[in-house]
C-alpha cells in the first residue's frame, strides 16, 4: 500500500508492505540508520522517533499507520549544523559512551523536556524507564536531560 | 594548551557529534551492492544427536541464495573455532579442548547451537526458508548446573570427556594453607554462587562479509573489540585464508563488555558464505538470538574458608570453585575462572597463605567467557564476602578488620602468595576517603530513620584490587596465552603537522578518539582538533590486540606515548639541521624545537613540512617523512584498587532492595580525562549492581532451556533503580608505564556486586543472615525475611 507522510520536514511517498515496521522502513529503505534496533520485545528504546511530536518505539509501529503523519528521526532533530539543545546537552554532560542507545534517548528526552522545563532527577529517571543504556549507568544521561530541558526552554523564551 | 586539552583535562568527546546526530556507522547500518541476508537455524534442544538436516524444501523457496550446514563447512576443510588461552591444571594436565565446529556436527550441545545458515535476497525470505529447514534431532538428557555435571554417571557433554572436566586447576601453596588453618583462632566459612550473566551490549552482534574473486580478497565488517585477532583466528585456524587477503573492520561498535572480544562462529560462517554465494552477506543478531549465541559470564559455585588469629589477622584462605565453561570453549574460556580469578584472591590484604582449586566443567549451556571484570569480580565477591562474614562472627568493625589486614603503603612493590606483584596502590587512603564521603560513623542515625519508616537499612564496604592492563606477554604466555598481548600505535605526521594516530586498540564507548588525542596533544603540543584517531580496520592499522581487560590506556596509551617519543627524536634531528645546531642542544616543548640558551626555534609544523619537502635536509643520513610506529609490551599488569561503600534500604513487606547511596573511591592511576573516567566508573558500578540486584541468567535444570531469554525476563538495570553515585579518584601512578595509568573500565563492575551484597546482608544480619546469593531479587529477599519470621516479630 502507498502512504504519504512528512519525514524530517520533507514529504515522502512510499509503498509499504502491511507487515513493515517503521524502524525497517527508516533503516533499510530510506537510509536513515540513526534509528537503532536493540531488542525484539519493544523494551530498549533505541528505536524511538517522534510521530506527530510524541515519542514512539518505531520497532513496534507499523509503517502503514503513518498516512498523513509527521515523523522526526534523530537525523531531523538538528537545525542544519546547529545541534538541538538536547543533542548539545548530551555532548556537554557526557551523556553517551558507545552511542547506540543515544538517538532513542535523545528523542525520548526531547518529548519529555517539552512538557518538563525543570525536571527533577527522579522525574527524568522515571520517564527514561523505557530506554536502556548499558554504558553510562544513566547518571550523566539524567544530567544531560536536565540541562537539555533548561536549554530548550531558554531557547524558546529567547525566540 | 595542555592544561585545557592535554592529560588531566575533561575535554569533551570528539566522537560525540556523529552519535548525537544519528551518523554513527554500526555494522547493521552497512549496505553493500547485491547484499543478501543470512539467518541461522539454531538448536531448540540443549543436548541432542543431530540425525539429519533436510534443506530440499527450503532451498526451493523464493529468494533463497544458499543453505549451508556443518557438512558443507567440513567439505571445504573449515576448522573449528580455536581456544586462544588454554590453561594447565594439576599434574601438568592441559585443559581439554574439544572441537568447536562453527556449525554443529554430530551433536548439538546447547540451546541456540547453530546448525545451518540460510542466505536469501531479503530478511523475510531468509526467515521463511529457515523455518522450512527440517532438522531431525534425537534429544539426549541435558546437564545444566556445574554440580550436576560432576556427579558420577552424569551425562557427558563430549563423549570422550566422560567426567565433563575441562581442567582441574590450582594455585597457591596447599601445605602452607593447611598449616595456617591448623593454628587459626577462628575460621569463617562461606558457600556461595556467582550467578550467570548475559552481557547484553545495547548493539546486538552483526557481521557483513564480501568476497572479491578477482583479487581473492575477503572483507568482514564485524562488531568486534579486536578485529586483528578475528582476522588471525578466523583466517589462520578456521577458514584457512591468507592473512594478506583478509580485511576485518570493526566500525562503530555499540558496547562490548567482553561479549564482543571472542571470535564467534557467525563471523566465520558469514565470511565463508559470502565466498560460497558470491554475494555480500549480512547477518544481524536479534536480541533474543543474542541471549542464545553471545558467550555468557560468571557462573561459579564456590566454597571458601578464611583462617584468622584471635585479633582478626588473616592467616590463610582456601577456595574451591567449580566454574561453568558451557557446551564448548569460547576464545578465552578456561583463562577466566583460573588465572583471572585465583591470582586475585590476595586482594589488598597480607594473607600469607592462599590455596585455590578451580574445576572448569562442560555443561549443555552457552559457552562462558569474559564479561566486564572477567574473573576479578568473582574473586572480589568471594574475598569481600568472607571478610564480612569473619568480621561479623568475631565482632570486629568491617572497616577495622580490613585496615588490620591491609598491605601497608610502604610495602609496595608487594608480592602475593598467588603470583602477582602489585607495583603501587593506596587502598587504605581510598578507604579513609570513602568512609568520610558516606559518613560511615553516622550510619546508625540513618538506619534508625529508615526503621522509623518500616525499612531495613544496611551498609556494605569493599576494598579491592584488580589486575588489568592485559598483559605482559612474558607472563601471559607462561599462563597459557597463545599470543602476545602487547599493543601497537602509529603516529603519522602530515606535511602540515596535523597528525593521524593509528591504534591497535578499539573504542566501543570508551572515548579513545578523545583520550588518545589528549595524549598526543600533551606530548606533541598540537591541538586535539588537529589529531585524528583511527582504529578498527586491519587494512589501516598494521596490528593490534584490541580492547579488553582495561588495557587501552595502560598498553595502547603506552605504545602511543612511545610513538610520540620516536617522532620527537626524529624531529630533533631535523630541527637540529634546520637550526644548524647539534642535536643534543635541541629541546622540544609545547610544540616547538628550540636550541638551548638561544632564541632559535622551529615549530612542530616547520619540522613536519621539512620532513616532507626536504629542500634543506640531511638526506644522506636521515630518511625523509615523519611517521613512527611503536610496539609496547608491558612489564607487569597494572593494579587499580579502591574502596566502595553502598547503602541499601529493604522493604520487608515486598523484599524490594533499593540502592540509596553509593560512594566509590578508586585508584586508577593517572587520569587522562576525568569526565571519561568518571563515566566509565559509574557505568561499571551500575553494571555490577545489575548483577547484585537484578540480572540473572536462568536455565531450566532438567531441559536446559534458557528461561531468561529476552529483556522480558532478564532484568537489565534501568534509570529509575539508581541514586546519584559519588565517584572520587585517589591517584598513585603506575610505576612501570610512561603515563602512570592503570585502567578504569572494570573497577566498577569488580567492586560493586560484593559492596551491594555486603550492604544487603548487613540490613538482614539481625535476622541471622550471613549471606544472600545474587541477585538479591524481591522474591529471594522476601523469602529470607519470611523464613526468618520477621513478619511475626515485627508485629
Amino acid at each position: 500500500m502507498q502512504i504519504r507522510f512528512q519525514l524530517n520536514g520533507k514529504p515522502v511517498t512510499v509503498d509499504v508492505p502491511p507487515h513493515e515496521l517503521l524502524s525497517e522502513l527508516l533503516r533499510d529503505r530510506l537510509g536513515l540508520t540513526g534509528t537503532h534496533v536493540g531488542c525484539d520485545t519493544s523494551q530498549c528504546g533505541a528505536c524511538v522517533v517522534h510521530v506527530d511530536g510524541r515519542s514512539v518505539k518505531s520497532c513496534t509501529t507499523l509503517a502503514a499507520a503513518l498516512e498523513g503523519a509527521t515523523v522526526t528521526s534523530i537525523e531531523g532533530l538538528a537545525d542544519g549544523a546547529a545541534l538541538h539543545p538536547m543533542q548539545q546537552a548530551f555532548h556537554e554532560k557526557h551523556g553517551l559512551q558507545c552511542g547506540f542507545c543515544t538517538p532513542g534517548m535523545i528523542m525520548s528526552s526531547v518529548e519529555f523536556a517539552k512538557n518538563n522545563p525543570d525536571p527533577t532527577p527522579e522525574a527524568v529517571r522515571h520517564w527514561l524507564e523505557g530506554n536502556f543504556c548499558r554504558c553510562t549507568g544513566y547518571q550523566n544521561i539524567v544530567s544531560s536531560v536536565q540541562a537539555g530541558a533548561a536549554a530548550m526552554h531558554a531557547q524558546r523564551k529567547g525566540a | 594548551m595542555n592544561a585545557r586539552t592535554g592529560i588531566g583535562a575533561s575535554l569533551l568527546r570528539k566522537e560525540d557529534l556523529r552519535f548525537v546526530t544519528g551518523r554513527g556507522n554500526y555494522v547493521a547500518d552497512i549496505q553493500r551492492p547485491g547484499m543478501a541476508i543470512g539467518v541461522f537455524v539454531r538448536s531448540p534442544h540443549a543436548h541432542a544427536r543431530l540425525l539429519s538436516i533436510d534443506t530440499t524444501a527450503a532451498k526451493a523457496m523464493p529468494g533463497v541464495v544458499g543453505i549451508y550446514t556443518g557438512a558443507d563447512l567440513d567439505a571445504d576443510g573449515v576448522g573449528g573455532l580455536p581456544c586462544a588461552w588454554p590453561v594447565t591444571g594439576k599434574g601438568n594436565t592441559p585443559s581439554k579442548e574439544p572441537v568447536h565446529p562453527a556449525l554443529a556436527r554430530g551433536k548439538v550441545r546447547h540451546v541456540g547451537d547453530p546448525v545451518a545458515f540460510v542466505v536469501a535476497d531479503t530478511m523475510v525470505q531468509a526467515k521463511n526458508a529457515a523455518e522450512a529447514v527440517v532438522v531431525e534431532y534425537e534429544p539426549l538428557p541435558a546437564v545444566v548446573g556445574v554440580l550436576d555435571a560432576l556427579k558420577p554417571g552424569a551425562t557427558a557433554v563430549f563423549d570422550d570427556i566422560p567426567d565433563n572436566v575441562c581442567v582441574d586447576w590450582e594455585v597457591g601453596d596447599a601445605a602452607a594453607t593447611d598449616a595456617a588453618f591448623a593454628k587459626a583462632a577462628h575460621v569463617a566459612r562461606l558457600s556461595l554462587v556467582n550467578n550467570r550473566l548475559v552481557g547484553n551490549p545495547m548493539e546486538p552482534r552483526a557481521a557483513v562479509a564480501e568476497h572479491d574473486p578477482s583479487r581473492g580478497s575477503h572483507t568482514l565488517w564485524t562488531t568486534s573489540q579486536f578485529p586483528h585477532i578475528v582476522k588471525l583466528l578466523m583466517g589462520n585456524f578456521v577458514l584457512h585464508l591468507p592473512q594478506h587477503k583478509i580485511r576485518v573492520v570493526s566500525p562503530d561498535v555499540g558496547g562490548g563488555f567482553g561479549v564482543k572480544q571472542f571470535h564467534y562462529a557467525e563471523e566465520a560462517v558469514v565470511t565463508w558464505a559470502a565466498k560460497k554465494a558470491l554475494r555480500p552477506v549480512k547477518w544481524v543478531c536479534e536480541r533474543s538470538e543474542g541471549f542464545l549465541s553471545d558467550a555468557h559470564g560468571r557462573d561459579h559455585v564456590t566454597e571458601a574458608e578464611l583462617a584468622l588469629d584471635e585479633r582478626g589477622k588473616f592467616l590463610g584462605l582456601r577456595v574451591r570453585t567449580i566454574a561453568n565453561m558451557g557446551g564448548y570453549l569460547s576464545t578465552f574460556g578456561p583463562n577466566i575462572p583460573t588465572n583471572l580469578y585465583g591470582l586475585l584472591l590476595a586482594g589488598v590484604y597480607t594473607t600469607p597463605a592462599i590455596y585455590c582449586e578451580v574445576k572448569a566443567v562442560f555443561t549443555n549451556t552457552l559457552p562462558v567467557d569474559a564479561y566486564r571484570g572477567a574473573g576479578r569480580p568473582e574473586a572480589t565477591f568471594v574475598l569481600e564476602r568472607i571478610v564480612d562474614v569473619a568480621a561479623s562472627e568475631m565482632g570486629i568493625d568491617k572497616a577495622e578488620i580490613r585496615r588490620r589486614n591491609m598491605i601497608p603503603p610502604d610495602a609496595y612493590p608487594y608480592k602475593t602468595p598467588v603470583m602477582m606483584e602489585y607495583d603501587s596502590g593506596d587502598p587504605g587512603g581510598c578507604l579513609d576517603r570513602a568512609l568520610a564521603a558516606i559518613d560511615w560513623t553516622g550510619f546508625g542515625k540513618r538506619r534508625a530513620e529508615s526503621a522509623s519508616r518500616g525499612k531495613l537499612r544496611g551498609i556494605g564496604l569493599t576494598t579491592y584490587i584488580e589486575a588489568c592492563g592485559l598483559a605482559p606477554s612474558r607472563i601471559a604466555t607462561r599462563l597459557g596465552a597463545r599470543g602476545g598481548l602487547f599493543e601497537s600505535a602509529t603516529v603519522r605526521v602530515h606535511p602540515t603537522g596535523d597528525v593521524t594516530v593509528l591504534m591497535g586498540t578499539h573504542s566501543h564507548g570508551q572515548g579513545h578518539e578523545t583520550t588518545c588525542s589528549q595524549i598526543v596533544s600533551e606530548r606533541l603540543g598540537i591541538p586535539p582538533e588537529n589529531i585524528e584517531v583511527v582504529f578498527g580496520d586491519t587494512d589501516r592499522v598494521q596490528f593490534g590486540l584490541g580492547t579488553y581487560g582495561s588495557r587501552s590506556a595502560a598498553v595502547g596509551g603506552s605504545a602511543l606515548a612511545k610513538a610520540t617519543d620516536k617522532v620527537i627524536v626524529k624531529g630533533r634531528k631535523i630541527a637540529a639541521h634546520m637550526l644548524e645546531a647539534s642535536e643534543e642542544d635541541v629541546t622540544f616543548a609545547d610544540g616547538r624545537f628550540s636550541v638551548a640558551g638561544t632564541d632559535l626555534s622551529k615549530t612542530f609544523q616547520d619540522v613536519a613540512l621539512m620532513a616532507h619537502y626536504p629542500v634543506d635536509y640531511p638526506l644522506e643520513i636521515l630518511e625523509p617523512g615523519l611517521e613512527e610506529q611503536a610496539f609496547y609490551d608491558p612489564v607487569n599488569f597494572t593494579f587499580p584498587c579502591g574502596a566502595h561503600i553502598a547503602e541499601v534500604e529493604i522493604d520487608p513487606e515486598t523484599g524490594v532492595v533499593s540502592l540509596v547511596d553509593y560512594v566509590a573511591v578508586d585508584d586508577v592511576g593517572t587520569v587522562i580525562n576525568p569526565m571519561i573516567v568518571d563515566g566509565q566508573i559509574v557505568g561499571g558500578i551500575v553494571q555490577g549492581v545489575g548483577q547484585a540486584l537484578f540480572e540473572d541468567c536462568v536455565y531450566d535444570e532438567s531441559s536446559g532451556q534458557l528461561l531468561s531469554g529476552s529483556f522480558m525476563d532478564y532484568c537489565l538495570p534501568r534509570a529509575d533503580q539508581f541514586p546519584q553515585i559519588t565517584v572520587q579518584t585517589h591517584v598513585t601512578p603506575c610505576t612501570h608505564n610512561a603515563l602512570g595509568v592503570k585502567g578504569c573500565g572494570e573497577v566498577g563492575t569488580i567492586a560493586s556486586p560484593a559492596t551491594v551484597i555486603n550492604a544487603v546482608v548487613d540490613a538482614l544480619a539481625h535476622l541471622g543472615v550471613n549471606h544472600v546469593d545474587m541477585p538479591a531479587s524481591p522474591n529471594r529477599v522476601w523469602r529470607i525475611i519470611n523464613d526468618a519470621g520477621f513478619g511475626q516479630t515485627a508485629k
